[in-house]
Parts: C-alpha cells; structure tokens; sequence
C-alpha cells in the first residue's frame, strides 16, 4: 500500500468510526454481554453474579418456558404457511394487470402501515366476544361465534387470523419477483400446451422459489419474536396464559421480573432455536430453490 | 497541493463529528438564568390525576425561589426509573407505586429518607399508619406516601331498589352479598345475563387478594408463601361458586361487552353490574361520565364467622422517592417535605379525588372534598385489619401466578385448590432463593 493509500484508508474508516462505534457499543458489546449475564443472577441493579449454567438449567423446569415456548411454537406452525399461501396468492392477483392495478396493490399494502398498538386496539374490538364485528357476521351466518379472546381455546387461532393483515410486505416482495419472471418462458409453456395451473406450477414456483424461500425465513423469525399483539391485547397471556408468547415471556423475566440472567438465557435458547430452524429450512430448500444464473 | 488540502479538510469534518456525539453523550446539567437548582421529577401519572400533582408542584416552584421543580410525566416509570438508575442518571425524583418501594430499597436503588426526615422533623406518626407501613422496610423510611388509596364495596342504589332490596342498607357479610347478587342478577329473554350482582372478576385489579378478605395472608413474612391456606382456598371456591352458580361461559361473554373502566360504559357507571369493589377514586369517573348515578359505598363485607374482620381494606399507595445516584437529594427532599404538609398534601388529594395520607388536616378538609362518602375510606384505612402487598422481589411474578390461577379458577377449569397448590410448589421455590440472596447481602439475619 502507497503512503496515500493508507492515508485515505485511514480518513475512510475514520468516516466510518461513528457507524463502527455504535455498532460495538449498541450491538456486538449488548450481544457478548447478554451471553455473560445468561450465566449470571442479574437484576439489572447489583453486579451480576456468576453461576454458571442454573439459569439454562432452571428454564427446563420452568413450565411458564414449555407453555410460552409451545404457544411461540403453535401460532408460527399455522401463521407461517398460511401467511405463505395467502402472501402468494395475493400477489398472484395483483399481478394480473386488470384495471386500476396500482390502487388494488395499495390497499393490500396499507393495513401493514398502521401500527401495532393501533392495530391490536383495533382487532380488540373487532373480535369481541359480545359485541365484535366478527362475531355479528358470523351470526348472519347462523355461527355463534366464540369468544376469541376471552376462550383459552381461541386466543392463539385469534392472532393466527391477525397475523393475516400484516402480509402487505411479503405481497410487495413476491410482487417485484414476479416481475422477474421472463415472458418468454410463459410463451413457450403456452406453446407446450400449459394452462393456468401448468404455468403456474412449472414455471411461477420455481422461477419464485428464492423468494418464497427468503419469505419463509422471514417469516419464522417474525413469528418466533412475536411480542406486540400479544402483549397489548392479551396481558399476562390471559385467559390461563394461552396467549402467553416467549418473548413476552422474557420481557417480563427481564424488567418487570428483574431477571435479566434468566432473561438473557431465554434470548439466548431463542437465537439457537431460530439459527437451528433457518438451517433445517436452507437445507430443506437444497435442490428445491432454483437460482436463475446461480 | 490541493489534494493535501482536502485531506485535512475532511479530517476537521470527522473531528466535528465526534465532538458533537461526544457533547450528545455529557450528562445534562442545565444551568438556570435565575441561579435556582433544577431537580428532575418522573411520574406515572397522565390526566386530571398528573394536572393535580403538576398544581403541587407549580405551587412549589412559586412559594420559593431557590429550587425549580421540573415535572415530567413519564409512562412504565417503574422500569425507566429502573433503567436510568442501573445507568447511574437517574431523575432527582420519583413518583412510584407502593409495591416498589422494598424492591428498589433492597436492590440499592433508592436512598433511605431516615436522616433527611430526621433533619425535617418528619416523623411515621405523623401519616396514617397503614400508608407510611407500606414506605417503612427494615427499620427504614425509604419513600413519603403522596396519594393514598383504600377500597370498598361500591352498590348501585337504583339497582338495589329495582330489586326490592333497601338501598340503605348494603351487605355485611359475604353471605348477605351472595344472597344479595343473586337478588340483583337479571337475564334477558335469550336467558343471557343483563345484570350482574356482583363478579369476583370485575374490575379484576386485584384478582390476587381474595383470600385477605376472608382472613388468609399470601405470605407469613418470614420463610413460607401461605397460598393454599385454609382461608385462602375458601375465598377462592368462594370465587369459583360464582362461575359455577351462574355459568362461566356466560360470564365471560357477558364481561367481554363491559367498555374501557375510563369511560361511560365502565361496567359499574352503566349499571351493568350492581356491587362492585372499587377504590376512592372511583368518585372521580361518576362524576365525569355518570353524574347522576346514585350509589353508596360501605365496607367490603366479610365471612359471618369471622366478625373480627368487619371494616377491613386493601390499601395501596403512590409515593415519592431519591433514587441512589440522585444529583439534588437535598433540595429533592424539599419538594418531598412540601408534599408531607398539609397543604401540598391536600392540594393533590383534592386535584386527585382521594384523601391525605397525613393525619393532621386543615379544618374542612373532609367537609369540602367533593367526594361524599371520603370519610368512610379515610376511616377504613386507619382500620386495624388493612393489607398491602408482600414486601418481596418475587412480588411481581407472584402476582402473575395468582392472576392466572384466578382465570384457571374462574373459567372453572381447575378446582380452587388445585389451582392454589401450583402456585404455592412454583413460587416457594422462588422465596426461599429470594430469602438466601437477602441473607447473603445482609439484609437478613
């Protein structure tokens, strides 16, 4: 390296040390101490104090830990194919240029723009059990409807609905893939004879397999963090902790609990988890994702 | 040479940079132009119930001209005040609930208020005791009792006369307001509950302390939680009988339509439910939503064999305290020494619809509040049978256990017992290493 090479190495990361510092300061020193502290008894007050792996230990035994990590494990086991094929398949129809379009496509979009505290007002009124919208118009239909979130049994089938008015994202990601898909091999299934589903199924789905793929990763690691629904609208997890989420759960170990070892314990079980199911998933994916040009 | 020039043009520009992140970063001491100190005050309270203490300590900064008060209304303040404090930039001052005050004492993190009070001649007597019992932890004074609160049986005297039941003449005992909730329950033609006597789960504040009103403690203040205590485990099938006698699933439709308690549809101002356990400040939301509502208020009842808890109450109580790390812990306590005399104390207590926590008060004090039946919760609250919350860490999640087996045992779930002796086999554990982390600090023998 010339003396002016180095010189301009230099100011660059001397640019670049604002950005460099925070991310020490906000992300790799809280990331190494939370591993530290998931050792120790920590209350966030005193000194932590190391003993070893008890936390890791006692969270086996925890049943609260089992439930939250059962229900965590429920709503994304429904949400995330659900959110998948109704993501797609709304995609699908915005894609097929009708009249107006562009309209279509922001009113899909606009629900994920509202935000979470306003959204989960919302859906408490809309599914409530008495006098909720939703349960007037399954009335119309003869249903009486449950009391979603007042019945153990329908809190978690509650916000795998909700979970349905947040896939503006994923639709506009699935969309700009669509766009990708070269006309000419359409042409060329058409000539082969392929209807609406042929075109479908050997030419949209595969061409689209990394983005369905990256949607899938996404989409786990939303529903595992799942935190502000639940939080707002189903405190403490109530009715009988049906509702009661993993990182709701260790929120509460965190402050209002003064755990902050145990705490960091339980983020640390749910980093390997998430690393653990997003490699199952890219392995899963091995031969089934076609890169174009990869 | 251009290019050298340049170079050391844009070293200035990162230079700059971090002086102004760094100057970002310096704690804040602002002076004052008028040479006062400046003392930060957090808290909780938002609405008429912030106006009020914002009018204290408005009255404060105009009766003196050495210390500003600057208030600053701050929402989740126990985990922020937790937060600043474990940072080391904490506020001067903070307005707390009274379940606070043990935990942040015993983790350091307020300052014992014992010399300060010393020096100001304030003294325990002085308060209503059950207020300054829940500020005193182990032989200290470590916060001032601000607005206090005790509770009672709140009943609609519309309802009541409906019913045919005299609306002078509330129950005494549990028997009598379960005969009586039986009375004032009413079904509309589908057999759907319109009206409710009384619902052990409304408003649900305190779905952890039923059995203190049957006679039970959850804890014996030393090494055992008592949850599945006779007396506990009674209040609790008491609690269940209800979701048995008029169906749990009716229930619960019937209190998911209640509206948000601030608001004219709040279960007891819509006459949705007729007796209800409620606080002193419950005066405040009928005088703003339902001004007509004619209601009495009497003390909770109690079990017909256990007279000796007539006139019982839960207390709580706001407070104010130093955090450890305070800047002006000395001139903080002055605005603290304002609120413990009468007239800071009763200019909140007016602002706020609740009562002193001061024994003395100004002539006409109780005459004038707006509130009519005060000095019954005054009265309650001086009463020998009060209780609090358990001074303990564990306090938080044990609360969360009792709420969930409320739910368990009101969804009918599980039986009462039952439900108890989980949280009993899950939370002892927890005391016990609670207790060994206090004796390992020294706060216990």
């Amino acid at each position: 390296m010339s003396r002016q090479e180095k010189q301009r190495l230099v100011l660059g990361l001397a640019f670049v040390s604002p950005w460099l510092v925070g991310l020490a300061v906000f992300q790799i020193y809280p990331i190494i101490a939370s591993l530290y502290f998931s050792l120790c008894d920590y209350s966030v007050l005193e000194t932590p104090t190391f003993i070893g792996l008890a936390n890791y230990a006692d969270l086996l035994g925890d049943e609260v830990f089992w439930q939250a990590l059962y229900n965590t494990l429920f709503y994304a086991a429904f949400a995330l194919p659900l959110g998948l094929v109704v993501s797609f398949a709304t995609a699908l129809l915005l894609n097929t240029g009708v009249r107006f379009m562009a309209v279509y496509r922001t009113i899909y979009f606009l629900p994920s723009l509202v935000p979470a505290v306003a959204s989960a007002l919302i859906w408490l009124w809309l599914l409530n059990g008495k006098y909720g919208v939703i349960n007037e118009g399954l009335l119309h239909l003869g249903i009486e409807g449950p009391g979603w979130l007042s019945e153990p049994a329908w809190t978690k089938p509650s916000l795998i609905l909700m979970s349905l008015w947040g896939v503006g994202h994923a639709v506009v990601i699935y969309l700009a893939g669509l766009q990708d898909v070269p006309k000419q091999l359409y042409e060329a299934a058409e000539l082969d004879g392929a209807g609406w589903w042929g075109k479908l199924w050997h030419v949209t789905i595969p061409l689209m397999s990394p983005v369905i793929l990256f949607n899938l990763i996404m989409g786990l690691i939303g529903s595992l963090q799942m935190f502000a629904l639940p939080y707002i609208m189903m405190p403490g997890g109530q009715p009988a902790r049906s509702a009661y989420f993993y990182a709701v759960y260790l929120y509460d170990n965190a402050l209002p609990y003064l755990k902050m070892g145990y705490a960091s314990a339980m983020a640390w079980i749910l980093f390997l988890l998430t690393l653990g199911l997003t490699l199952l998933a890219l392995r899963l994916a091995r031969g089934r994702v076609y890169y174009e040009g990869g | 040479m251009p290019a050298m020039r340049r170079l050391r043009w844009l070293w200035v520009l990162v230079v700059c940079a971090w002086v102004v992140l760094a100057a970002g970063c310096a704690p804040r001491e602002r002076a004052r132009a008028d040479g006062r100190v400046e003392i930060v005050y957090w808290e909780k309270w938002t609405g008429f119930e912030g106006d009020a203490m914002r009018a204290v300590v408005d009255a404060f900064n105009r009766r003196q001209d050495r210390i500003w008060v600057e208030f600053l209304t701050v929402s989740q303040v126990d985990q922020k005040f937790l937060l600043s404090t474990a940072g080391g930039n904490p506020p001067d001052l903070a307005g707390l609930w009274s379940a606070n005050t043990s935990v942040y004492a015993d983790l350091g993190a307020i300052q014992p208020l014992d010399q300060y009070c010393a020096e100001a001649g304030i003294t325990p007597e002085q308060f209503i005791p059950s207020m300054i019992g829940e500020m005193i932890h182990r032989g200290h004074i470590w916060a001032l009792p601000t607005a206090p609160a005790s509770l009672a049986l709140h009943y609609n005297k519309a309802l009541f006369r409906q019913a045919g039941l005299d609306p002078e003449r509330p129950p005494r005992t549990i028997e009598e307001l379960d005969a009586m909730a039986e009375r004032l329950t009413r079904r509309d033609e589908r057999g759907q509950i319109d009206v409710a006597g009384f619902l052990p789960s409304d408003p649900g504040w305190w779905n952890f302390a039923w059995g203190q009103w049957f006679g039970a403690t959850l804890w014996d203040g030393d090494s055992q939680l008592t949850i599945t205590s006779p007396e506990n485990v009674r209040a609790f099938e008491w609690v269940q009988s209800y979701a048995r006698k008029y169906g749990a699933k009716d229930l619960q439709s019937f209190q998911s339509g209640f509206g948000n308690f601030s608001s004219p549809q709040n279960s007891f101002l819509a006459g949705k439910v007729a007796m209800q356990l409620q606080g002193v400040w419950l005066h405040n939301f009928v005088d703003k939503y339902q001004p007509g509502l004619e209601y009495g208020v009497a003390p909770f009842p109690y079990p017909a064999d256990r007279p000796d808890l007539a006139g019982h109450t839960f207390v709580d109580v706001d407070n104010i305290v130093i955090p450890t790390g305070a800047r002006h812990p000395r001139e903080a306590f002055e605005f603290i020494r304002f609120l413990a005399t009468p007239e800071g104390a009763e200019l909140l207590a007016n602002g706020q619809g609740k009562f002193s926590p001061l024994r003395a008060v100004t002539p006409g004090f109780y005459q004038q509040h707006k509130h009519p039946y005060l000095q019954l919760f005054v009265d309650l609250s001086y009463g020998p049978s009060t209780f609090g919350q358990p001074k303990l860490q564990i306090w938080r999640e044990l609360s969360a256990e009792m709420g969930n087996a409320f739910t368990k045992i009101w969804l009918d779930e599980q039986p009462a017992r039952a439900a108890l002796e989980e949280v009993q086999a899950r939370m002892q554990p927890k005391l016990e290493r609670e207790l060994r982390a206090k004796r390992r600090k020294g706060q216990l023998p």
